[in-house]
């Protein structure tokens, strides 16, 4: 049972406090309810520069890194098609020191142009260590765009395109900080060796004074229910064909999202899923085959990857990944196969909780769901699940006009 | 009127006073060493067992990477598949790796399981079977990856420095190539697995929240094996350093990146520069606010990320800087490094950036001491390392009491251009 207490500044600031004793340590996470789900569709990957530029200075202090360095303290940061998430930890005598970068942060970056035209290159390169020259770096710029028609997880957090990085102006920055940087936007959780009372305190000093600004509203188009089958192919300068099936799954909120879960572990969630063994050991057809899904906030894609070993055909590899879908569609699971998966479940919950960091950032993302609570709750709901729904589930999520393949070939 | 531009008062993190937990040690009756650290809230354990099977040992190559990860495959009773249903069905997590001289099987689980888990790591290390199929398939997957790695710069740029350094012929300079999977066979690896786990030296470390009968437990499982405790020195290795030190390869005709890698030779930790190098290392290119990626990534944006660090190795080991830059701007980032280099050498640290990496270095000791498992981390080094917590507290002297003087002095003597390599592959 992970504690916490939560307030609400005037400004509309969510602030979540998790004690724990047992650390010197405090973290001081916020997250900004922003990721490149709201971008503009011509200016993709501003959620993420703009994390970047969130370590550029801001309108009182001309260095974040610094003070919290020279304070004991280390950050990090990361952008998703849902939001973007700052954390920092340092010693909890100087816990101060994180409230005031912040806060001041959350008032007004520096926007310098240096700052910009600086993590332009550096965000340039990260998109071509990751995205280009990587063998199948591609596959998910592709994949998002088969998949989703309408809906903003059409394209990847690092951007659609590197020019819409480059071609980032700084009135750009300035209306996204303004827009999606306000106080009822972001939540801050405060974790490790403090107090409620003290966080009150020193919310209400650094952050209290912020400017409310506008709420924004999300509102986003709503992917239509996809009606038959799609798929690609591609030809690339790669060692090994791949194939990549992906199948419209549930919101994070829906109660369904528990069963996809561990339907995802099942067929493709270690050397004993489903198809692991009959693909890779028994078969031979994949030299590796997973399935998995993201956790997207709105809805997702359950997806199996793998690939394909030398000399076997597309069609072949294909056909037995249809095969097996086929069956747990027909014959469900078994008991024992879901009480394996709910094990696991329960194991990587508790490990994840092992630390304070993680604690921090868990509250804060089921905080912007909608209940921070859910970290207490939801192993319970994965308990719930039946053999039942798992059948049922499979019938409607792989239904061949709910799928999207991509045949991935080396050239 | 909040004055926002004041920073905090801030409690300078050198006056924390730094403990490591201590350790508690028994034996198996076997004369196997455990060592145990019993924290935290969770009711989790992990059973890092480590086992002298590391690729120094193997007389052919790809041997003991191959008998390490076979482990989990099939015993006399068991498939592969029901070995990991075994550890899955529990929501366990059991990883195995194979380093230099280690080979580690490392096993992660929920309190309540360690009863139904232990038995089947013993199964695992003493009645492993090797199976030509399982063979078959490990090396054609295996020589799969190795065809995807090998289209990555990282990838070939990594091995290649490492065999620069060290020489082919050296365990931390060998690597891997199709043929030497292709080379594999069940006679090698069970003879391996014979020698170096079944009858091999072992060390274990436990963490968690520990069942009050732990020892009871191992004992019942392990102490009763022919394995025993390591007391033979490890295999000592000649350097084959190459005698080129500036390479540029062509990888990838289409790659818009360079992997940069630049790296020296450097003694292991029981040299007495060796804590006062992390220190210049920490100022040099060890952390975010670094010098390098001051320069080369916040002011020129050439790269993504720029880093330097001692490798990990037991006996000698190598100081690197690493990167992936901009193709075009691949040359001017080594010209950057080696004037990095220079200003260390010829000018002093000033005291503000040093207390920044004095504190900063002893707030992440400090916050990574969080948890039973990253305590034993700090140990399991320790003792691997053949150190005592004298090590750990000195550690922390040198980092509260260098001077400017002492690492620019340390700059002078190993921060030269000459004797480092340099390789970019694109």
């Amino acid at each position: 049972m992970i504690q916490f207490e939560k307030f609400v500044l005037p400004n509309g600031l969510k602030v979540l406090v998790h004690e724990d004793k047992s650390t010197p340590m405090a973290v001081v996470n916020v997250l900004y309810d922003v990721g490149a789900r709201d971008e503009n569709p011509n200016k993709t990957g501003f959620a993420h520069l703009f994390e970047h530029l969130m370590f550029g200075g801001s309108i009182n202090i001309p260095s974040y890194d610094e003070p919290l360095q020279v304070a004991g303290g280390e950050n990090n940061a990361f952008t998703t098609n849902d939001l973007t998430n700052y954390y920092c930890q340092l010693p909890a005598e100087n816990i101060e020191t994180a409230f005031w970068l912040e806060s001041d942060r959350m008032l007004s970056l520096a926007f310098g142009k240096k700052s910009l035209d600086t993590q332009r290159k550096v965000v340039s390169e990260e998109f071509k260590e990751h995205y280009i020259n990587k063998p199948y770096g591609d596959v998910w710029h592709k994949m998002r765009e088969l998949a989703y028609t309408t809906h903003p997880y059409r394209w990847m957090t690092i951007g659609k395109e590197l020019s819409h990085i480059e071609n980032a102006t700084l009135e750009d920055v300035k209306s996204f900080f303004f827009k999606h940087y306000t106080p009822s936007n972001a939540i801050l959780v405060v974790a490790g060796n403090t107090t409620t009372e003290q966080v009150k305190a020193l919310a209400e000093k650094w952050f209290g004074p912020i400017a409310a600004g506008e709420k924004y509203e999300r509102n986003l188009p709503i992917e239509p229910k996809q009606t038959a089958p799609r798929t690609m192919e591609v030809k690339a300068n790669v060692p090994l064909d791949a194939l990549y099936k992906c199948w419209h799954i549930y919101t994070r909120t829906d109660s369904r999202y528990y069963t996809t879960d561990l339907i995802g572990d099942i067929l493709g969630g270690g050397a004993s899923s489903r198809l692991f063994q009959s693909l890779v050991k028994e078969k031979k057809l994949f030299s590796n085959i997973e399935c998995y899904h993201m956790g997207s906030t709105d809805t997702g894609l359950l997806t199996i990857e793998g690939k394909l070993v030398k000399g076997v055909s597309m069609k072949d590899a294909e056909a037995a990944v249809n095969e097996e879908i086929q069956k747990i569609k027909e014959q469900g699971v078994t008991d024992k196969e879901l009480e394996k998966v709910k094990n696991k479940t329960e194991s990587m919950m508790a490990f994840e909780d092992m630390s304070v960091m993680n604690r921090a950032t868990s509250i804060a993302m089921y905080e912007q769901l909608g209940d921070a609570d859910l970290i207490n709750k939801e192993l319970e709901m994965y308990q719930a699940v039946t053999a039942a729904d798992v059948a049922k589930e499979c019938s409607i999520i792989f239904d061949e006009n709910n799928s999207n393949t991509l045949y991935y070939f080396a050239n | 009127m909040l004055n926002r531009t004041i920073a905090p008062p801030i409690k300078d993190a050198i006056e924390f006073d730094l403990k490591l937990k201590p350790y508690t040690f028994f034996e198996l009756d076997n004369g196997v060493p455990v060592y145990t650290i019993d924290a935290g809230t969770q009711e989790v354990f992990q059973l890092e067992m480590v086992f002298y099977a590391g690729n120094s040992f193997e007389k052919q190559k790809a041997v003991a990477g191959a008998t390490n990860f076979l482990l989990k495959n099939g015993t006399s009773t068991k498939t592969a598949f029901e070995i990991n249903e075994a550890f899955e069905y529990y929501g366990a997590h059991c990883a195995r790796a194979c380093y230099n001289e280690t080979a580690v099987i490392n096993l992660s689980a929920l309190n309540k399981h360690l009863d139904k888990l232990l038995p089947v790591i013993k199964e695992m290390i003493t009645d492993s079977v090797f199976l030509e199929e399982e063979l078959a398939t490990y090396k054609q997957n295996s020589k799969q990856r190795l065809s995807v790695s090998l289209k990555k710069g990282e990838f070939v740029a990594s091995r290649l420095i490492d065999a620069y350094v060290y020489g082919e012929k050296h365990p931390y300079g060998v690597y891997t190539n199709p043929e030497d999977i292709d080379a594999l066979n069940t006679t090698q690896l069970k003879e391996f697995f014979k020698q170096y786990y079944v009858n091999g030296s072992c060390v274990m470390f436990v963490s968690g929240k520990l069942p009050a009968d732990l020892k009871e437990k191992l004992n019942n499982n392990f102490g009763g094996l022919s394995i025993k405790a390591n007391n033979e020195q490890l295999p000592a290795s000649n350097l084959y350093p190459a005698t080129e030190k500036k390479y540029r390869i062509q990888n990838d005709a289409d790659g818009v990146q360079g992997a940069i890698r630049i790296a020296r030779d450097f003694p292991n930790r029981h040299h007495p520069d060796f804590m006062k190098v992390m220190v210049l290392n920490t100022l040099f290119g060890g952390y975010f606010g670094s010098r390098l990626m001051s320069n080369i990534r916040e002011d020129k944006g050439y790269t993504y990320g720029i880093h330097s660090y001692v490798q990990n190795h037991l006996q000698q080991t190598a100081w690197m800087i690493s990167t992936e830059a901009g193709k075009d701007v691949s040359e001017a980032t080594v010209e950057e490094v080696y004037k990095e280099m220079k200003l260390l050498r010829e000018e002093l640290v000033d005291e503000e950036e040093l207390l920044l990496v004095r504190n900063y270095l002893i707030g992440t000791i400090l916050g990574d001491l969080d948890g039973p498992f990253h305590i034993m981390g700090r140990w399991k080094n320790i003792i691997l390392n053949k150190l005592d917590e004298k090590y750990f507290y000195n550690s922390i002297h040198v980092i509260k009491t260098i001077t400017a003087e002492e690492i620019r002095e340390l700059a002078k003597k190993y921060l030269n251009p000459e004797d480092f390599y340099e390789l970019i592959v694109i």
